[in-house]
């Protein structure tokens, strides 16, 4: 970081700092020049590339042009999008729980836990998507009420459970399965000391995870949630085994097996698979900042640091900034 | 008789597996008084002070803190383990500072304070700021309020935990080797709020290698090895002139 404001200083229009001594510093940034003649060979082969497939006709471009905001096609994509988000929403609130129970000091929680992911993770998520299709045929009711006992409520398993439902419960199910993982090894990550601290404050078990674990692990949790939030955008191409047939990848088929034109509406799901897996990207990076508060990345009190990364420019004053607490340490008269 | 007496373990022992960490630990610590507590390493010293506000439970003996078992319900001979709420309960009036701080990375020096009276004491938020904010001046720190830990030194670090246990006012302060993770430069800093507070008679139990401070401020010096009390007594007398052989030579590798 010091680094850079000095060489940045030097190399904009800025006169060189001089010191006392009158000595200046003039520093040349280190050059790179097989990189850059790496990215000139790459940016042709890139040009080539996008000149060639612009003029080639199997690509159809105006055929892409007519089908990407059709309405079918946009209508797909926010139910697309619809799966993507309702099945994460329920998949981190089950994961959360699960990785509570696995860590939880209570051997029933912690088996039932195990026992979830067992099933979950070891079985093709395309099989679950099976399964719940068929869920009105091996269970046609749903029955309210205790074990062994006469249920108080019966409901017809069709009436209360949509396809796209379905769908969602698949999806969800299999997802907290993965979630509960990944949220365990952020638990894990964070320094036994904290708990302790916690605990030896008084806090109940609940308040620690919630207001000094959880936070802690956000940092280790975001990324590979954000991997699966990708990951999740993609897998809702396959409740076609619900069978559930609505969403951008199987739409966009359909509507080729119609018009005999497969490669420009694989382009065209692809750009909207694209478009949503961007939007995702610049939401993860603001959760990422979010949560890297005080973890010493990005933060709002750069004033000292910069003061200290440009000594030679003011020399004087800057430098004692960060020791002044030394001076208070006798605070306590 | 007892209500002069903070703290009063009754033969407490304690186990790690087939590992014997405490072996039958008697001793008492007054309202008001100093101890030090030195040994040398794996003989038990954090383990004791983990006991005192039941982050460790004890196996044996009874360990009582202002007269209250600590930990556990007595009735009829038979000691009932308290339920966690009732335990937590307990250990909301003992502070407990930490060798490596322990202050919460995420939040501010004043958050830090302020999270255990807002959550735990359900103090309104104004007042529990304002308390904050004096604490903060006590231990010197008052500019640093909306410093997060990882933009303090050591000692300032140290500082903001003890006056993190402070705002649950505390009638007991536990320390476990608060200076051994400090630079040299910046121990006579914690020591320093140390005083103070053992001035403003605070009860506390200090487990340090620092014998210049048991000197000092401590009123009672306890010498612990391999599980037992080897010796204990005025500071300035075990220090001068240790009668056993054990403390003798652990001292003379500290001094
Ligand atoms: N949670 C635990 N599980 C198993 N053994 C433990 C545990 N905590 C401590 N011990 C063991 O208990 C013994 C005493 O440890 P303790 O931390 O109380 O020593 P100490 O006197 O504080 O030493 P130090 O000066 O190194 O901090 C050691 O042998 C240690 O390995
Ligand atoms: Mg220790």
């Amino acid at each position: 970081m010091s680094a850079e404001t000095r060489s940045g200083s030097v190399a904009g229009s800025a006169p060189p700092p001089t010191d006392d001594d009158g000595t200046a510093i003039r520093a040349v940034k280190l050059r790179h020049p097989i990189r850059n003649i790496f990215a000139v060979i790459i940016l042709l082969f890139a040009a080539a590339f996008v000149y060639d497939a612009a003029l080639r006709p199997a690509y159809n471009w105006p055929a892409v042009a007519k089908y990407i905001f059709d309405r079918r096609i946009s209508e797909a994509a926010v139910i697309t999008l619809e799966l993507t988000v309702y099945s994460m929403l329920i998949g981190v609130a089950l994961g959360v729980v699960l990785a509570v129970m696995r860590l939880s000091p209570n051997p029933v929680f912690k088996s039932l836990s195990w026992f979830y992911l067992w099933v979950f993770r070891g079985t093709p998520v395309y099989v679950q998507l099976t399964f719940w299709g068929l869920l009105s045929v091996i269970y046609p009711t749903i029955d309210i009420g205790l074990p062994f006992l006469n249920p108080f409520i019966t409901l017809p398993t069709g009436d209360v459970l949509n396809v796209f439902q379905l769908a969602v419960i698949g999806l969800a199910l299999n997802e907290a399965a993965y979630i509960a993982e990944i949220v365990r090894a952020g638990i894990l990550s964070v320094d036994h000391g904290q708990e302790e601290a916690a605990t030896a404050l008084g806090m109940s078990w609940f308040q620690t995870m919630s207001r000094v674990i959880i936070p802690q692990s956000m940092r280790v949790i975001i990324p590979p949630v954000g991997n699966e939030v990708i990951s999740m955008l993609k897998t809702t191409s396959l409740v076609t085994a619900v069978p559930f047939s609505f969403e951008l990848f199987t739409r966009s088929r359909d509507i080729s097996a119609e018009t005999f034109t497969p490669i420009p509406l694989f382009l065209v799901a692809s750009i909207w698979y694209l478009a949503f897996t961007s939007i995702l990207m610049i939401g993860q990076y603001f959760l990422e900042k979010r949560f890297a508060r005080g973890i010493g990345v990005a933060q709002p009190e750069k004033k000292v640091t910069v003061a200290t990364g440009a000594v030679p420019v003011v020399g004087d004053e800057g430098d004692d900034d960060q020791k002044s607490g030394g001076v208070h340490s006798g605070g306590t008269p | 008789m007892t209500d002069t007496l903070m703290v009063e373990a009754d033969r407490v022992s304690k186990s790690f597996g087939s590992n014997k960490v405490l072996k039958s630990i008697s001793l008492t610590v007054k309202r008001g008084e100093v101890m030090c507590l030195v040994g040398p390493s794996g003989s038990g010293k954090s383990t004791f002070l983990r006991c005192i506000n039941h982050l460790e439970s004890v196996d044996a003996g009874r360990l009582r803190v202002d007269g209250e078992l600590v930990g556990y319900r007595e009735k009829g001979h038979i000691l009932h383990e308290l339920k966690p709420r009732e335990a937590a309960l307990q250990r909301r009036d003992i502070g407990m500072v930490f060798q490596r701080f322990n202050l919460f990375p995420h939040m501010t020096a004043l958050e830090n304070i302020i999270e255990a009276p807002l959550r735990v004491k359900r103090m309104p938020k104004a007042k529990a700021i304002e308390r904050g904010m004096d604490l903060l001046a006590q231990v010197g720190l008052a500019d640093k309020a909306d410093s997060y830990p990882a933009h303090l030194s050591g000692g300032q670090q140290q500082r903001v935990a003890i006056a993190r246990a402070l705002a649950m006012d505390p009638k007991l302060m536990l320390f476990d080797e608060p200076t051994s993770a400090l630079d040299p430069e910046l121990v006579g800093e914690v020591l320093d709020v140390m005083k103070q507070l053992a001035k403003e008679g605070m009860t506390m139990i200090v487990v340090t290698h620092e014998m210049g401070f048991a000197r000092e401020v401590a009123d009672s010096l306890v010498f612990m090895d391999g599980g037992v009390v080897v010796e204990s007594g005025d500071p300035r007398e075990v220090l001068a002139n240790p009668k056993h052989e054990r403390t003798k030579s652990f001292l003379s590798k500290v001094l």
